[in-house]
């Protein structure tokens, strides 16, 4: 209870802090209307504020200053503001360099960009680096037990702290080397991902412009089974064909991860059937599709020359989500134990095999660290995509209010 | 009969035809599995009479159809089955005399109401959080704490859930020992222990729809503020906290409310993920541990829970907006 006695002491002192700092303003600037039309709210925001800036920055004080046993409490939350404030820098840093370097048009598309833009374009392009050379990058291979290397060794290299340093960041329950799997993970679920969701594309991309140029009878079925399909939640829907899937792949882990993707890419292709027979029906009534007709010019021709280019910028916003919400489900489906099969490094059974360590947090966080940096790596990618599709969003709408 | 009461019995039947097929869906896909139930009960070694026999008791020898209506029927009246995992051989030959302790309505009534329960507390949690950050982030749009409020909730919407899950265990159970990190519900269980259980997937929960709410609101009121009604009100010296609260946000009311049905709809499956992760006894880790061991007669029956679920929530959405539509309710 002890702790709602403090959160108590805090509002009630917030609000004490934000009318006295409202009528300060008020007497120093003799009446300034910013602090004069000021609520009450705004003033406890503005005093609620400060306090949480506090408590981060006298924190973050003692995550560095504290001896060993105590600052294990603050390890986590140091680890945090220091990635925040290297990702911060790398990625003013990025759009700095894309001011600069290029040519004109990119300059402005920097110029204009937010910072978390930016962060989010620096971090694909790590990413996809991280991917395509995987086998290059990586120290060791990703199903490569090593020899003579203990299992479970701590993350961070320090000996004192049971690191190893040719192992950065540990190894895994059974020797293999975390940094390689991380780096193969990348390879792996971001591969595979990006797979699914080009395929989910095509199938409902295509069966989407069908249905808006041809209409009737086809649009008609088309719709309604896709209405069906989507009445069943998707996660569900991808578990229960899985159970299918694993038990017509046997023991095939290869076989399991290909069935995994038809199915995730079917499940996935209708929200972008629906999106791209909205979009589709919206060009089909144009002029130049009735000129095109009138030409007698074919359906190819007519979907993936007339069509397809005029559709192309919402379905590239769309195609970012959908990643997105597809990468989410292959982690969540590899989390649960039906995704991505063994040997294949891959971030979500990183986590579920190296989650028991999180326990050991309060001693032992480097050990404890370990299950979070696949968990984040996963995270990081989709925050990533999600704000850049934000800002595509913003740019192109008019939600700039 | 009135056209909104028409509209929604027209939505009523569609939403129960749509049950139908996907309960045919589901069904279908089960029967698409290599061999047969008899065939899984007793394994590989079985010789050819036994299964014959079981299939027999089983009815697994009548044509899909039959077996299908049969399924379909048992169903409506709360009889899902029998489970494999909890059967003996014994349950299914009928000598059974431990009571129904195989049925998989047996098995999935506790647990239904336990994920009830986790999805409430979520909803309570949830929905007046976000309803009240979407109004402050629209009341102070590009400022800091909207601009702050944006990143935050971006980021927890593309967070996978077991990420927010292990972030919370790390801070709020592990580190810092305030919640417990492992919802060991049981029968009987007080309800002040129940909730505090509850709270920390609760939680997880919240942070994985508040984010999706909050922007909705945020822009069902933005998008209502160019209105010519709302510079009225704001010329006449009403303050912006009143204008929001009296002018826009009773128009607003019907995108928030749909997206908050829809953002209920979606709580079923992050239930899953987050209920394996803090080990809740609720009918989605039953679900992913029956996927694992392929138990059909469970995965089937809470596949069609789960999608009755989402099914009813997106007809409550439907049927919301258009009690909400002054247009429809009085029409001329």
């Amino acid at each position: 209870m002890n702790i709602w006695v403090i959160f108590l002491i805090v509002f009630v002192a917030c609000f004490v802090a934000g009318w006295v700092f409202r009528f300060a303003g008020e007497k120093i600037t003799e009446g300034k209307p910013f602090f004069r039309d000021m609520s009450m709210g705004v003033a406890f925001g503005y005093a609620l504020g400060l306090v949480v800036l506090v408590w981060v920055v006298w924190s973050y004080y003692l995550s560095r200053t504290l001896p060993a046993p105590e600052v294990n409490k603050y390890f986590f939350f140091r680890m945090a503001i220091d990635g925040f404030i290297l990702f911060s820098i790398a990625a003013w840093l990025f759009r700095l360099l894309g001011r600069i370097v290029g040519t004109q048009a990119t300059k402005k598309l920097f110029r204009q960009m937010p910072l978390t833009a930016s962060f989010g374009l620096m971090t694909i392009l790590i990413y996809a680096v991280l991917a395509i050379f995987a086998g290059l990058l990586a120290p060791y291979g990703q199903e490569q037990i090593i020899q003579g290397a203990a299992a479970n060794i701590a993350p961070g290299g320090d000996p004192a702290m049971g690191g190893n340093p040719a192992f950065p960041l540990g190894t895994d329950q059974i020797g293999r080397d975390i940094l390689s799997r991380l780096i193969y993970g990348a390879q792996n679920t971001v591969g595979i991902a990006f797979v699914t969701t080009c395929l989910a594309f095509v199938l409902g991309g295509t069966l989407g412009f069908l249905a808006a140029t041809l209409g009737g009878w086809l649009d008609q079925v088309l719709s309604r089974a896709i209405d069906v399909l989507m009445a069943i939640p998707s996660l569900i829907f991808a578990l229960l064909l899985m159970t299918i899937a694993s038990a017509w792949a046997g023991s095939q882990g290869g076989m399991l991860t290909a069935y995994m993707v038809i199915i995730i890419a079917v499940i996935d292709s209708t929200r972008v059937f629906r999106l791209a027979r909205a979009v589709g029906a919206n060009i089909v009534v144009m002029d130049y599709i009735e000129a095109a007709k009138l030409r007698g010019e074919g359906l190819f021709y007519l979907i993936f020359q007339e069509i397809l280019p005029n559709a192309l910028s919402p379905l590239l916003a769309e195609f970012g989500l959908r990643f997105c919400f597809v990468f989410l489900t292959i982690a969540s489906l590899s989390f649960l134990g039906v995704g991505i099969q063994p040997p294949l490094a891959d971030w979500g059974t990183m986590v579920r095999d190296l989650a028991q360590f999180i326990n050991f947090a309060a001693f032992a966080p480097r050990v404890a660290s370990a299950p979070l940096l696949a968990a984040g790596a996963i995270a990081l990618l989709t925050v990533a995509v999600n704000f850049v599709v934000d800002w595509m969003l913003q740019r192109s709408s008019g939600l700039k209010e | 009969m009135s056209i909104v009461l028409k509209i929604i019995v027209q939505r009523l039947g569609l939403g129960v035809v749509t049950l139908f097929v996907v309960s045919i869906l589901i069904f279908t896909a089960v029967n698409m599995l290599p061999g047969d139930f008899a065939q899984a009960i007793l394994g590989q070694g079985a010789t050819p009479e036994a299964v014959a026999s079981i299939r027999r008791d089983l009815g697994l020898d009548q044509p899909p159809v039959l077996r299908y209506f049969h399924w379909l029927a048992g169903a409506i009246q709360g009889d899902l089955g029998n489970s494999f995992a909890q059967a003996n051989f014994a349950s299914f030959v009928g000598s059974d005399s431990g009571g129904n302790k195989a049925s998989v309505a047996a098995q999935i009534a506790p647990r239904f109401w336990n994920t009830m329960f986790l999805a409430g507390v979520t909803a309570l949690i949830a929905v007046p959080f976000s309803v009240l950050l979407g109004i402050l982030a629209a009341l102070y749009r590009s400022s800091v704490f909207d601009k702050f409020t944006n990143i935050f909730t971006l980021s927890s919407i593309s967070s996978p859930e077991f990420f927010l899950a292990y972030i919370l265990i790390l801070f709020l159970a592990v580190l810092n020992p305030w919640l417990p990190s492992l919802s060991n519900i049981y029968q009987g269980m007080g309800f002040g222990e129940r909730l505090e259980k509850t709270l920390l997937p609760a939680l997880t929960l919240t942070l994985v729809v508040t984010a999706h709410m909050m922007r909705m609101t945020r822009a069902a009121i933005i998008n209502l503020l160019a209105s010519p009604y709302i510079e009225m009100a704001r010329l006449k010296g009403t303050s912006p906290m009143r204008v929001i609260v009296r002018h826009a946000l009773p128009n607003a009311l019907a995108p928030i409310i749909n997206v908050i049905a829809l953002n209920l709809a979606y709580l079923i499956t992050g239930v899953v993920v987050v209920e394996v992760v803090f080990v809740y006894p609720g009918i989605g880790q039953l679900f992913v541990d029956s996927v694992k061991i392929r138990d059909i007669p469970v995965v089937q029956a809470c596949c069609l829970i789960f999608a009755a679920a989402y099914i009813l929530l997106n007809l409550t959405a439907d049927i919301m907006s258009i009690l909400s539509n002054p247009r429809l309710r009085h029409p001329k």
